[in-house]
């Protein structure tokens, strides 16, 4: 099986989890319609590593007993270690704006709204931004509106900033210091020019950026084996693009390679 | 009004509700009674001004397509998987709406200040975000319990909606209301005026006296009045009682792209009552 960019995307991320010069990450929080990163969570917990997952959109297993509010409850604390975010739009500071374009709020084009980003992005010690579509029209110079800051000035309380920001295309390291985003690794077939042509914000490149390694055999056979079982429920149509697992649960021959006994739960969806 | 009296039908209850009230409704992983919303479109409710606990999803695009809303405020309005919200996206485009966006932890805060009757919360995050230019009720004040070193921290005033309206599983001869885990739905009841709710089915007995239900019960002290609506969440989820059913939110989101769309969709689930009896 070819690697997709989806495969690769989740290994990455799950790379970015465990880099050891970030803060630790104990207790990761993934919100609704994320399978990517709710993938490259599994990754980094079925490789052995101990992470308590707080999955909020999971239908049965919800994490928390006191509703919504317990995990920005639990944010507030800094208990949660690390979160993702996104955005329709990201600009060069790592501003995010998930409320819309043109004049607030938002009489452009409309977004959802700002769910609880204006708070995560404060009060976690890290976060990863993680949008797929990596075009002008997405990675803009500046945000229309900003749902929440990329940086805040000397004075306002805030434990953490971006990490960094992963797309289709690249990965760019954030750096709070400066406010500006540096360029990391290149996904196989971009180049230093197609990604500048795709971002609407400037962008530091060092002499030699690399390239974003594949996922290796046993992260691939991880997430389209035990990893696919878990997100099956939540994410049946990302599993079945993705992995080729058809919607009642049962491995396509030879996908994933394991070499270990089903358990009842790969048939249970 | 006494609790779930045998005449109580989601349209009584809709009835009770003024024009022009503050709604609360939770979002749509969380116990909305779609039920009440359906009713208060019959009704023909006018100018209501909704809020989402603390993000809003298919009760409110419906209600604002029904034109039944003046203002929304909220954390964020889509249809999940369906996408984003189209009569909501139409109605802010054309200015016939006023939209107040929140973020989720302050709507859950300023519920929670009415909860414990203060005149607000404290919230950390921000300050720097446009959500707080835009709400010149909330105020940053420097943390007057700090030491000295600079510390702004953002004020949001209490907030007590009018009614609010839930889907509970099921509610008993004492008036309470089963919502399981889904505490902010609690949170909700005890900062409202009026709590409204439906329920799949009533229960003899009193809820309290079972240790292993009365943690998810809001208690009848809340509740002012109570019908069945069997799949009254519906086409959202109910915890695990029922799914999300994907393919009739698709369907919507189809439909409610345009106002003719929008209108064939009402006539057929929403002003055809027997049809909408069926799938409830």
């Amino acid at each position: 099986m070819t690697i997709k960019l989806e495969e690769r995307l989740a290994a990455t991320l799950a790379r970015l989890i465990l880099d050891p010069a970030a803060p630790p990450a104990r207790h990761i929080a993934v919100g609704a319609a994320s399978p990517i990163p709710a993938a490259a969570c599994w990754l980094v917990k079925k490789q052995g590593h101990p992470v308590r997952l707080s999955l909020l959109h999971k239908r049965s297993g919800n994490p928390f007993s006191e509703g919504s509010r317990e995990l920005f409850d639990l944010t507030g604390q800094g208990r949660i270690d690390l979160f993702f975010l996104g955005g329709g739009q990201i600009d060069g500071q790592a501003n995010l704006n998930l409320v819309g374009t043109g004049e607030w709020p938002g009489t452009g084009v409309r977004f959802p709204g700002s769910f609880g980003s204006a708070f995560m992005y404060f009060m976690t010690p890290r976060t990863i931004l993680f949008r797929e579509e990596h075009s002008p029209r997405v990675l803009v110079p500046k945000v229309d509106n900003i749902s929440a800051p990329g940086v805040s000035e000397p004075g306002v309380f805030r434990r953490g900033t971006a990490q960094a920001l992963v797309t289709g295309k690249c990965v760019f390291s954030f750096h709070p210091d400066q406010a500006r985003f540096s360029l990391a690794s290149i996904h196989p077939g971009e180049t230093i020019e197609t990604i500048r042509a795709a971002t609407g914000f400037d962008f530091d490149v060092a002499d030699d950026v690399p390239q974003t390694p594949d996922p290796t055999e046993a992260e691939l056979a991880l997430l389209r084996g035990p990893i696919c079982d878990e997100m099956l429920e939540t994410y049946p149509e990302f599993c079945a693009r993705v992995f080729g697992r058809p919607s009642d649960g049962r491995r396509p021959e030879g996908a994933g390679g394991l070499n270990r006994p089903a358990s009842t739960k790969d048939f249970a969806a | 009004m006494t609790l779930h009296t045998p005449g109580h039908t989601p349209d009584s209850l809709a009835a009770t509700v003024p024009d022009g009230a503050l709604l609360a409704l939770p979002p749509d992983n969380s116990l909305p009674s779609v039920a009440l919303a359906r009713a208060l479109i019959r009704r023909g409710a006018k100018n209501l001004r909704l809020l989402g606990v603390p993000v809003s999803g298919f009760a409110t695009d419906l209600l604002i397509g029904a034109g039944c809303v003046a203002e929304v405020e909220t954390s964020a309005v889509s249809l999940g998987e369906a996408g984003f919200a189209p009569r909501f996206s139409a109605a802010l485009k054309a200015g016939t709406i006023k939209v107040r966006d929140a973020t989720c932890p302050a709507i859950h805060s300023m519920l929670q200040a009415t909860e414990k009757g203060i005149p607000f919360m404290a919230l950390r995050g921000l300050i720097g975000s446009d959500i707080l230019r835009n709400r010149p009720d909330w105020r940053v004040v420097p943390n007057p319990m700090g030491d000295g070193v600079s510390d702004p921290i953002v004020l949001l005033p209490a907030l007590s909606p009018d009614v609010a309206l839930i889907h509970g599983v099921m509610a008993d001869e004492a008036g309470n209301v089963w919502v399981g885990r889904r505490r902010e739905c609690a949170t909700l009841a005890h900062a409202s005026k009026r709590v409204l709710a439906t329920v799949e089915r009533l229960v003899q007995g009193d809820m309290l006296e079972d240790e292993r239900l009365a943690p998810g019960l809001i208690s009848g002290t809340y509740i002012e009045a109570v019908a069945v609506a069997e799949r009254g969440a519906w086409p959202v989820a109910l915890l695990d009682e029922y799914a999300f059913d994907a393919a009739h939110v698709a369907e919507y989101a189809r439909l409610a792209k345009t106002e003719a769309g929008f209108a064939e969709y009402l006539a057929r689930y929403v002003f055809n009552t027997r049809a909408q009896a069926a799938a409830e």
